[in-house]
């Protein structure tokens, strides 16, 4: 029974890992690009590491698989993040399909000034102070 | 944090002086210390509100599995059938998170779910911007979006 969830964990691992690879050939740009390998590796690896931790079922080899996931989990989103991040600053192009964007409005490009589109409501909301200049 | 602290040193006093040094006698022993906290909570001001925060927190692993999971396998989904269904864009999150540390949290809780990569965060940190894959039912995500964060916000306050 137990080698049957470890085969199967370590198909389903490999195949998101596969997929992964198959999403970063055939996604059309960068940012789509980001969400196939780091989420799909990520689960794979994570899926893998379980695995071998219950076949072999040591206290090392256990501790050790933990702490792989637990960095995978906490390295992977900021990898992403910063790469996704630079690539959209940077100005690559998103796909054609893409249906909106509510950042480049609010991102001014010269003073690297990034608004949230709330501030006009702060504003109206706010009390003139006699420091204020006219 | 001290309370998580003390149940981690009870347990391991339980496994040493039952002897059996294996991963799953460690978790019989926090087990043990967890009751144990949870009798001692309202004579103990330092651990006051730990004992609450347990299961909430495995409840929100169990919430955060099923969405990894599901959106997994719908941009697999995407990924092998030839032709797009896929929309995507980036949206502005209104965040209630307040402090650094909160905002680094839901960002990252939300890069690591599949069909979503937070991207930046405006100057005044009221807003997150994300770029989310599946935008043909944007109230959907944002509603899914919200429980997420409040779900894990709640751990720490």
């Amino acid at each position: 029974m137990i080698d049957v969830i470890k085969g199967a964990m370590l198909l389903t691992g490999s195949s998101f890992m596969l997929l992964a690879a198959v999403g970063l050939l055939r996604l059309p740009d960068l940012l789509t690009r980001m969400h196939a390998t780091t989420k799909a590796a990520a689960l794979g690896v994570i899926l893998i590491m379980l695995a071998s931790a219950m076949h072999f079922a040591e206290v090392g080899v256990v501790a050790r698989s933990f702490a792989i996931i637990v960095f995978i989990l906490i390295t992977a989103p900021i990898a992403a993040h910063v790469i996704g991040r630079a690539g959209y600053f940077v100005g690559s192009r998103l796909w054609s399909g893409t249906v909106k964007d509510e950042l480049r409005p609010n991102y001014d490009p010269l003073t690297h000034e990034l608004k949230s589109g709330m501030e006009t409501q702060e504003n109206a909301k706010r009390h003139p102070r006699n420091t204020d200049p006219d | 944090m001290t309370g998580a602290i003390w149940n981690l040193l009870l347990g391991l006093a339980w496994v040493l002086l039952s002897g059996d040094f294996s991963g799953l006698n460690l978790l019989v022993g926090m087990i043990f210390g967890y009751i144990a906290l949870l009798l001692i909570e309202p004579q103990v001001d330092g651990l006051k509100g730990y004992p609450a925060r347990v299961p909430r927190f495995i409840g929100f692993l169990g919430f955060f599995i099923k969405e990894l999971v599901q959106a997994n396998l719908r941009v697999a989904f995407d990924i092998l059938t030839p032709p797009w269904h896929m929309q995507p864009g980036v949206i502005a999150l209104p965040l209630s998170a307040r402090t650094e540390m909160e905002i680094t949290l839901v960002a990252n809780l939300i890069s690591l779910t599949p069909g979503t990569l937070s991207l930046d965060v405006s100057d005044d940190r009221k807003v997150l911007y994300i770029h989310a894959m599946f935008l043909d039912d944007e109230e959907e995500l944002r509603r899914n979006l919200k429980e997420m964060e409040h779900r894990a916000l709640e751990l720490f306050r």
